[in-house]
């Protein structure tokens, strides 16, 4: 574990306790309706400021606050083309399933690779201190996961190749 | 410092609590459209009744001590007033709903009974304060609107002890005093330090939130004579009105608190996102934090018992470490090392809510942020002995305010010693 994750991760911990103070917030906008407010942006004072905690220039996370929701987005590092195709194909695979892992977006916020819509609903029927820790174990593990992948890739690119040239011996 | 009773009434939040003038029944609203009577039987609180008429989320209940009438609100633009009535066949005794005329057309928020109980103030999303008080003659309750200088969601209200003036915080980070005074209904009140002549809709006050967060709570001091809230930015602020006011802001470094009232003239409990109630008292230097009125060293926790609510699961491998290195300590280390959690207890406490115990559950009594504090009991001297809390755990809890519970920093600083 790299010495500038830590302070990285206990930056999002405390930035993200921070914000998930959420309440029910019936919409001003619309009657009889109750929609996150950080999505609908229809209320300016509901919103509160974005922020972005970046650790270096390609891994960065961007939380956007509101009064019932926040939305959290992070860039995965992607340092050469194969981890950016299996960053790609990673967060497609958990996007297209999003409503299992309940606190998912189906579609990331531009700019980022995957993104969190934690409403009040959320943070009522599970605990606030678990859902940080989730979201803190996903970065710590993603990372984790797609070099896995990379190794695993180049091995069996390497496993194949060599059986291939074999028959040219 | 008795331990709190703790009553847990249900794993789903709940929204609003109001207690009966005797203190036997409370209504609660179990985040749903329809709100329970419950009557105490030994140490349970047993559902006798349901008032089912919202067809939304119910926000807020009051119950009126002297009349003793309900009033409900809820997200679906609604309010209704409950009274007990006798079924004229069989003689038994219900609750049956009125509805009120708000004419508002977004959710009511938030809803008090005047001192007097001839009026209530609903709370809206229209940014609008409906006042209601009954007209007689047509046998319903009309509402008239404070709408003037308010700018977004009204988030809470409060009645001034005179029955005339009303505070209101609001989602456009101000909380401001207004006069409610109706013809019918109200004499022409004497002068009060917020204002001398007071017609229908007269801003007496309007103050911002110390660093720009929605005010969630407000609070009349007993005597009606200071005023006090809390807003988004943890900061609780008290106003002594006149031609200079003098204003006291406490920031605190711990999450926002939702919800206040005052205990005495000089003392108030204020609750939210830290899922512990705070004490705080006014001395000849200002206002400050005195304490918790939480035990946060965990003792009084094994008496809640039930189970928290799950958390997602990430499908990757969970690398449970296996054999000697799976011991406490090693995984303290470890999730220092790897998740950031900070080995200083004060700072997960000051942003968390208090420290997690090795279960995973909080060490507060509440499990998740409170949301409404209300007086229950008062001593012989009019100042507020007893207040209960309940929260989005669905927890009920019956606090004493003890004026001293010993400094927040000495009790952290054990939590810290207990791991």
């Amino acid at each position: 574990m790299s010495n500038s994750l830590r302070p990285y991760l206990a930056a999002v911990r405390s930035t993200l306790t921070a914000a998930m103070t959420l309440e029910n917030f019936s919409s001003q906008v619309v009657e009889r309706h109750n929609k996150p407010e950080v999505e609908a942006r229809a209320t300016p004072e509901a919103l509160l400021n974005p922020l972005v905690i970046s650790r270096n220039e390609n891994e960065r996370v961007l939380i956007e606050p509101s009064i019932n929701s926040i939305r959290l987005s992070i860039k995965i590092k992607q340092a050469d083309e194969i981890e950016r195709i299996l960053c790609h194909k990673f967060t497609r695979f958990m996007m297209m399933r999003a409503e299992n892992f309940i606190i998912l977006r189906r579609k990331p916020v531009s700019g980022y690779d995957i993104s969190f819509l934690i409403t009040n609903f959320h943070s009522e029927t599970m605990l606030k201190h678990k859902l940080v820790d989730f979201i803190i174990q996903f970065m710590e593990e993603v990372d984790k996961e797609i070099s896995e992948m990379k190794l695993s890739l180049n091995a069996r690119a390497r496993i194949v190749a060599e059986s291939y040239l074999t028959t040219f011996d | 410092m008795s331990a709190p009773e703790i009553y847990p009434l249900a794993t789903v939040p709940i929204t609003s609590h109001a207690f009966s003038a005797d203190r036997s029944q409370v209504a609660v609203s179990f985040n749903s459209e329809e709100a329970q009577i419950l009557t105490r039987q030994g140490p349970e609180w047993i559902p006798i009744e349901t008032l089912a008429e919202h067809d939304k989320v119910i926000t807020s209940i009051d119950w009126a001590p002297k009349t003793n009438r309900i009033v409900t609100c809820s997200q679906d633009r609604n309010a209704y007033v409950w009274t007990e009535t006798p079924n004229p066949v069989t003689g038994e005794i219900k609750w049956k709903p009125t509805l009120v005329l708000l004419r508002i057309n977004r959710a009511a928020t938030y809803v008090r009974w005047s001192p007097f109980e001839d009026k209530f103030a609903v709370a809206s999303g229209a940014r609008a304060i409906a006042i209601c008080s009954f007209e007689s003659d047509n046998d319903w309750w009309v509402a008239k609107h404070l709408k003037k200088p308010i700018r977004s969601t009204v988030l809470s209200v409060e009645w001034h002890p005179n029955n005339v003036l009303l505070a209101a915080g609001s989602a456009d980070m101000k909380a401001r005093v207004l006069s409610a005074y109706i013809k019918d209904v109200d004499k022409r009140p004497s002068g009060t330090v917020w204002g001398e002549k007071l017609p229908f809709n007269t801003l007496c006050g309007e103050y911002s939130s110390p660093n720009g967060g929605w005010v969630h709570s407000v609070g009349f001091s007993p005597s009606g004579d200071v005023l006090a809230f809390a807003s988004h930015d943890s900061c609780v602020t008290i106003v002594y009105p006149g031609p200079t006011p003098s204003i006291f802001t406490v920031k605190m470094n711990s999450l926002p608190y939702v919800t206040l009232t005052w205990t005495a003239e000089d003392t108030l409990v204020a609750a939210g996102h830290d899922c512990h109630p705070m004490l705080f008292q006014a001395d000849s230097s200002g206002w400050k934090a005195v304490g918790s009125l939480d035990d946060v060293t965990g003792s009084s926790k094994s008496a809640s018992g039930f189970s928290s609510p799950s958390t997602p699961s990430f499908p990757g491998r969970s690398s449970t470490p296996v054999g000697r290195l799976n011991n406490e300590a090693f995984n303290r280390f470890r999730n220092a090392d790897s998740r950031g959690t900070s080995g200083s207890a004060a700072l997960q406490a000051g942003l968390g809510g208090g420290a997690s115990g090795p279960d995973g559950e909080l060490l507060t009594v509440h499990q998740n942020t409170i949301t409404s504090v209300r007086p229950y009991d008062y001593a012989p001297d009019g100042t507020v002995a007893k207040v209960t809390t309940t929260g989005v755990d669905g927890k009920l809890v019956v606090w004493a305010v003890s004026a001293t519970p010993g400094s927040l920093a000495g009790k952290l600083g054990s939590v810290h010693l207990r791991h």
